[in-house]
């Protein structure tokens, strides 16, 4: 079902009677899954459960466009139910259902009727709250009065946050009565909202049908309404102001009987009236407009209270503007603080205009506190990674994702033999995404430190700090995944945030030194995701790429090379471009300090000189004079294996 | 005493009807008890000696509902009107926000009147208050008596309205004026409200 525009949080009046739930529904729905998993709204009919549950939906999805919100009745949700039953796909259903995000139920109230549906949302919440997943619930009653509910579900239900909503007081009526009337563009004359709101409406929908009713009368009549005339208009209508003094208490609010002709105290407390609506509700009205307004939005006032108790009038225009500057203010930096930590926005120094000061102190603690994620190390750019046939299609794989990162290949894998330059294109991904969106924040990291840091965050308690911190980045790459076996918290962590980051459209990459399906100790629900991206392996350097690999090394350490010795070194058998470098660095140890060229003979001599091959028997490492190099220039002249001493004994026996 | 308190959504008036003896302060009370519909009625507390004079204070508290968001209280007092009950007078006029001046219009009772007046000035403004600025009204009672013992209306002002306030003249025992005086002083009172301070200003 779509939700309905006109229920949003900017329609909604706050109050005293619905300031909880209010504040606990825009909680959910900035961070769904994160607080208050399940949040039960209970309240009378009319009071704006329906209005804060879609309005949850709205504010969900202007954060996250990605979540996938359901709203339902759960007339509705039956229904549902029901159909996929009709249709033997009672298993799609549970999967569409277990799928989303955000499920906002409206009316479970109903769930007495439908005692088969029980099971079925009790196994839903159940799933949805283990998959992070948010849902949120209206009824009229608590859970434990819903009859012949299962105690599973009552407790299930009430184990996430219960609140309810009361009947608005007269601030909140009045404030209701403003903005409805605002809503429709029609002016009453002064005293008549106010008239309106003390004869009170058990709900708000009474309370619109007063306006409705005043405004058509104001059409009809033509005449300017008096507070007088709208009280006798509302309560002759209401059923519980008969003429006759009622038996039994007097109901509260129609406070005066009409009269049938006028008494003299009648008209003097419709003069008063009058007095107090022309005097006490001019500045000061103002102000405690002002006032009712910042309280409904959440804000204290102690300081436009003040003002009502000066002497003198003070400004009243520059205290106003001063003020709403100040809300300006802490909106803005509330703002700041929850990009860092979406549960600092919260904290009463954001509500109270008196404490911009901390705030702003505040704010600046936990831009601190939340240091960004390890970001990808610079010395691996793009620049310096050696392309060639045997990393062509991970070259570009990663070209797509720098270009359209989150969107095509998502996450994008990475596996191949070790030293074949996984960890250098991850970090090269990772500083080429840095440098496109220099705001990004890109988390890049190996397995190893990623659990590393859950455990250190475990152990100081400051788990959902370390969620945050990932949870802020705009790209995950993770390096040697093959070490999250066995890690069961870090997977799950990493599951978690696997989901976030897809649904964000966020860019995942992965490396490891084998395929998703071969990654034992590592749960499906993980590898499976992996292989729902790209794959791409890179494969051991090609002679090409070793040639490459070593003019590179060999300049960076400002040494020339023939081409002879280039060869040589590249043609040497090395399956990594450590072996390359290994390579290269003997032949530069070998090499005359007083030269900076690389000979041929230099590199074999170096290569060949220490190359090390598989024995079974003892092996000694022999040094070779640099005197009879020329002499032991050929290796079939070099006895490499010595036999065992018995052997030899044997021999010489002989 | 604080008029108006905005965080309790209430307004508190206190009104004291001040007057010489026998001019009529307590039967403006109990005209206005008996116009009070029946499930709205306080109790009105009354120390009378056995000839009826006031001993201490009429005290009658007026619930007028909530008006403008505000739960609205009259608490209208009397003092005793007798020279020598001054002490109590200037009790019960301590924390006054409007003051009924009940003058007897019998020719006879002039100088009581004037008397009295200047009383009600030196207790005033021995409590610190500026009189210019304590809201005030003038009630000429007993306008109902045979001409010829009575001032007009228009004579009375003359001799007490030096400070030009509202007048009204009444019938206290029949009614008449009484509550006109009583929603003078209640405009006056209230009216200072939007002037930015409740009550009299001290000096």
């Amino acid at each position: 079902m779509d939700l309905n525009p006109r229920f949003r949080f900017e329609g909604f009046v706050i109050g005293a009677s619905n300031r909880l739930a209010a504040t606990a529904a825009r909680t959910v729905a900035e961070s769904p899954g994160s607080t208050y998993n399940p949040l039960f709204l209970y309240a009378k009919s009319g009071l704006g459960k329906t209005h804060l549950l879609q309005a949850v939906g709205f504010l969900a999805l202007e954060r996250q466009s990605s979540l996938r919100v359901e709203y339902l009745t759960l007339e509705e949700f039956v229904e549902r139910y029901h159909a996929s039953v009709a249709a033997g796909q009672v298993e799609a259903f549970r999967r569409s259902a277990q799928e989303t995000d955000l499920l906002l139920l409206d009316d479970v109230q109903f769930l007495a009727e439908h005692r088969e549906m029980q099971a079925e949302l009790l196994r839903l919440t159940e799933a949805l709250q283990a998959a992070g997943r948010q849902i949120v619930l209206t009824c009229d009653r608590p859970p434990g009065e819903i009859a012949d509910l299962d105690e599973r579900l009552v407790s299930r239900l009430s184990g996430g946050l219960l609140v309810d909503i009361a009947a608005p007081d007269f601030e909140t009526r009045l404030a209701i009565l403003h903005r409805k009337t605002a809503e429709r563009g029609v002016e009453m004359p002064p005293g008549v909202l106010e008239t309106v709101a003390e004869v009170g409406a058990s709900n708000v929908r009474e309370l619109i049908g007063f306006v409705n009713r005043l405004i058509a009368f104001q059409a009809v009549g033509g005449g300017s309404l008096t507070p007088e005339a709208a009280r006798a208009l509302l309560t002759d209508e209401l059923p519980a102001a008969p003429a006759a003094p009622p038996p039994g208490p007097a109901p509260r609010l129609p406070t005066r009987p009409v009269p049938v002709e006028p008494d003299e105290f009648s008209a003097f407390v419709s003069v008063v009236s009058t007095t107090v609506a022309q005097t006490v509700e001019a500045w000061r009205s103002r102000i405690g407009e002002a006032v009712l307004r910042w309280q409904g939005e959440g804000y204290r006032t102690r300081r436009l209270e003040q003002l009502l108790f000066s002497e003198e009038i003070p400004d009243i225009a520059g205290e106003l503007a001063q003020y709403a500057a100040r809300v300006e203010e802490l909106r803005r930096l509330a703002g700041e603080a929850a990009a860092f930590d979406p549960a600092a926005a919260g904290h009463a120094c954001f509500r109270d205009p008196d404490l911009v000061e901390e705030a702003r102190a505040f704010t600046a603690r936990v831009k601190d506190g939340v240091e960004p994620p390890p970001p990808p190390s610079r010395g691996l750019s793009f620049a310096e990674f050696i392309e060639g046939a045997a990393n062509d299609a991970g070259v570009r794989a990663a070209r797509a994702v720098i270009a359209e990162p989150g969107k095509r290949f998502n996450p994008l894998f990475i596996t191949g033999p070790s030293g074949t330059g996984k960890t250098h294109l991850l970090h090269a991904v990772g500083n080429e995404l840095a440098t496109a969106r220099p705001d990004a924040v890109i988390a890049c990291l190996s397995a190893q430190a990623f659990t590393d840091e859950l455990v250190q965050a475990i152990d100081a308690g400051r788990l959902e700090w370390w969620r945050r911190r990932f949870r802020r980045a705009d790209a995950l790459l993770l390096d040697d995944a093959q070490l999250l076996a066995g890690r069961d918290a870090t997977q799950e962590e990493l599951f978690n945030l696997f989901n976030a980051f897809t649904d964000a459209e966020k860019q995942l990459a992965f490396t490891a030194d084998r395929l998703p399906a071969q990654l034992s100790g590592v749960a499906p629900r993980l590898t499976t995701r992996f292989e729902g991206g790209l794959v791409v392996e890179l494969a051991p350097p090609d002679r090409i790429m070793r040639a490459t690999m070593v003019r590179r090394l060999l300049a960076a350490r400002h040494v020339t090379a023939d081409d002879a010795a280039v060869e040589y070194l590249a043609a040497r058998p090395a399956d990594s471009a450590r072996a390359v470098q290994g390579l290269v660095n003997r032949a530069l140890a070998r090499m005359d300090p007083a030269s900076e060229t690389l000979t041929v003979q230099a590199a074999r001599v170096a290569v060949e000189g220490r190359s090390q091959r598989p024995s079974q028997t003892q092996a000694i490492s022999v040094v070779v004079p640099a005197g009879l190099d020329p002499v032991m220039g050929s290796r079939e002249k070099v006895a490499w294996d010595w036999p065992g001493v018995a052997d030899r004994m044997i021999e010489e026996l002989r | 005493m604080s008029l108006v308190n905005f965080t309790a959504r209430e307004i508190t008036c206190k009104i004291v009807y001040y007057g010489p003896g026998r001019s009529g302060k307590t039967t403006n009370l109990q005209y206005v008890y008996s116009q009070v519909p029946a499930d709205r009625k306080g109790r009105m507390v009354s120390l009378a000696t056995q000839t009826d004079r006031t001993l201490f204070f009429d005290f009658l508290p007026l619930d007028l509902g909530t008006i403008s968001g505000f739960a609205t209280k009259f608490q209208l007092y009397t003092v005793p009107g007798q020279v020598y009950y001054n002490a109590t007078r200037k009790l019960v006029l301590q924390g006054a926000d409007g003051v009924v001046f009940v003058a007897d219009s019998q020719l006879r009772q002039l100088d009581e009147n004037i008397e009295s007046l200047q009383n009600l000035q030196a207790n005033i403004l021995e409590q610190g208050v500026d009189a210019r600025t304590l809201p005030m009204v003038l009630q000429f009672n007993k306008q109902d008596l045979p001409e010829e013992l009575i001032l007009s209306p228009q004579e009375l002002d003359e001799a007490l309205n030096f400070r030009n306030l509202q007048t009204f003249p009444a019938d206290a025992l029949h009614g008449v004026g009484v509550f006109e005086t009583l929603k003078g002083i209640a405009a006056e009172v209230l009216r200072r409200l939007s002037q930015g301070g409740g009550g009299a200003r001290r000096i």
